[in-house]
């Protein structure tokens, strides 16, 4: 059966790549072939913790406005329709901002004169590489590119069709999160036992359930029993899908480009302990 | 000729707001009869990107000549260039302070951009 599982969290560091990586590296163990999409296209480093080399790669685009001068009369209806403000009409004369742009296609309609026609324009790469039974596909935002969603649906593309696919999302609660979990079967948000962490949490599965999406929070870097924090899950419904505890050498091996998966002592098992609730859960 | 002048208030009094996509807004003084008009930014303050795109082109859209503004970004440096506006940068004080040293010739208006991004 297909099944997609994302993993996301609230804000960065929390061990969103290590427990995705690590999920993706349980399946495999199994033996079930998997698809590891690393959606943190900013900064993707599931290739590190995997130990591959991406070499397949191929440009990713989005589609932003060119103007045909010869039927453009000026009238500025497409800056108008332009909520996000990259198309500007002065003198009779359009411009464009292509960085700007979020290729919603408003422009296009609005336009009176049929003016406005879709060209594609680089804005980063979709990699792929082979690792065992995963396959890990990625994004790579150019530098100084701004338009993460239009990339990440391009990694999404490649979601298998009769695999399991672990999504690893971006940190925080933008519109791109949104574009890595939607449609998900189950979103893990992975969150440190803190009080910033458990705030960034809170902001994160709100997102998450605006998008109605099941959800269940990992608790990372637990001291003790983190009573506190399954508390704060409790209070507000949110599922507890494991605690892992707090370990210095987990984020020190992600650090130096290790596998903790493979590298630190009880971490692999306690993967494979959240993996087989992960399908338990959502059989 | 009109003139266009980022400031916080509506009158020649008022102070310079050295933002120029996200001031409170433009006091458009025409030099030759004296007349001003006040175009609030409120709707730009707020915007996620490109205010200084719409900035612009609310400027343009007030047939102004030149800007005298104190910082501006090259978004819209380069709408206002095309619209033909001339850009003053780095005003200081009230607004008529601004004019005076517009008027006085000694103050070169900018051929590029002066600062990136997006508080400005
Ligand atoms: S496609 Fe949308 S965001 Fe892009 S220029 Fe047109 S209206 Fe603006
Ligand atoms: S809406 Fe079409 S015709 Fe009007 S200014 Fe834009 S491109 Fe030109």
């Amino acid at each position: 059966m297909k099944r997609t599982f994302a993993v996301a969290s609230g804000k960065g560091g929390a061990g969103k790549t290590t427990v995705a990586v690590g999920l993706a590296l349980a399946l495999a163990d199994r033996g079930q072939s998997v698809r590891l999409l690393d959606c943190d296209v900013e900064e993707p480093n599931c290739h590190v913790q995997l130990g591959v080399s991406l070499t397949a790669t191929e440009p990713a685009t989005a589609p932003v406005p060119e103007v045909d001068t010869a039927c453009c009369d000026g009238c500025g209806a497409c800056a108008q329709a332009c909520r996000f403000h990259s198309l500007a009409v002065v003198r009779k004369q359009v411009l464009v901002f292509p960085q700007l742009c979020h290729a919603c296609g408003a422009c296009l309609y609005a336009c009176p004169q049929g003016a406005i026609r879709e060209v594609p324009r680089r804005i980063g790469l979709v990699r792929q590489a082979e690792a065992e039974s995963i396959t890990l596909v990625d994004g790579l935002l150019d530098v100084g590119e701004a338009m993460a969603s239009p990339l990440i649906r391009q990694v999404r593309q490649r979601e298998a069709g009769t695999e399991v696919t672990i999504l690893d999302g971006p940190p925080g609660t933008s519109c791109s999160l949104l574009a890595a979990t939607g449609g998900a079967d189950h979103v893990l948000l992975v969150a440190e036992a803190t009080p910033f962490g458990l705030h960034d949490l809170a902001l994160a599965s709100e997102a998450v359930r605006l998008l109605g999406l099941p959800v269940s929070v990992v608790l990372n870097r637990c001291r003790g029993t983190a009573a506190d924090a399954q508390a704060f899950l409790a209070e507000r419904d949110l599922p507890l899908a494991g605690c892992l505890p707090e370990d210095r050498r987990v984020a020190e091996c992600a650090a130096r480009g290790g596998t903790p998966y493979r590298e630190v002592p009880g971490f692999g098992a306690a993967m494979r302990d959240l993996l087989a609730r992960l399908l338990g859960e959502a059989a | 000729m009109r003139i266009a002048v980022s400031t916080t208030g509506d009158t020649l009094a008022a102070a310079i707001d050295r933002r120029f996509g996200r001031t409170a807004g433009f006091l458009v003084v025409d030099l030759d009869s004296g007349a001003s008009e006040y175009i609030a930014n409120s709707q730009n303050l707020r915007a996620a990107q490109g205010a200084g795109i719409q900035a612009a082109q609310n400027v343009a859209a007030t047939g102004a000549e030149a800007v005298l503004t104190g910082h501006c970004g090259p978004k819209a440096f380069r709408v206002l260039a095309a619209a033909g506006i001339a850009v003053y940068l780095d005003a200081q004080g009230t607004v008529a302070e601004a004019l005076e040293r517009f008027r006085s010739g000694e103050w070169e208006p900018c051929e590029d951009a002066d600062v990136e991004g997006h508080w400005v």
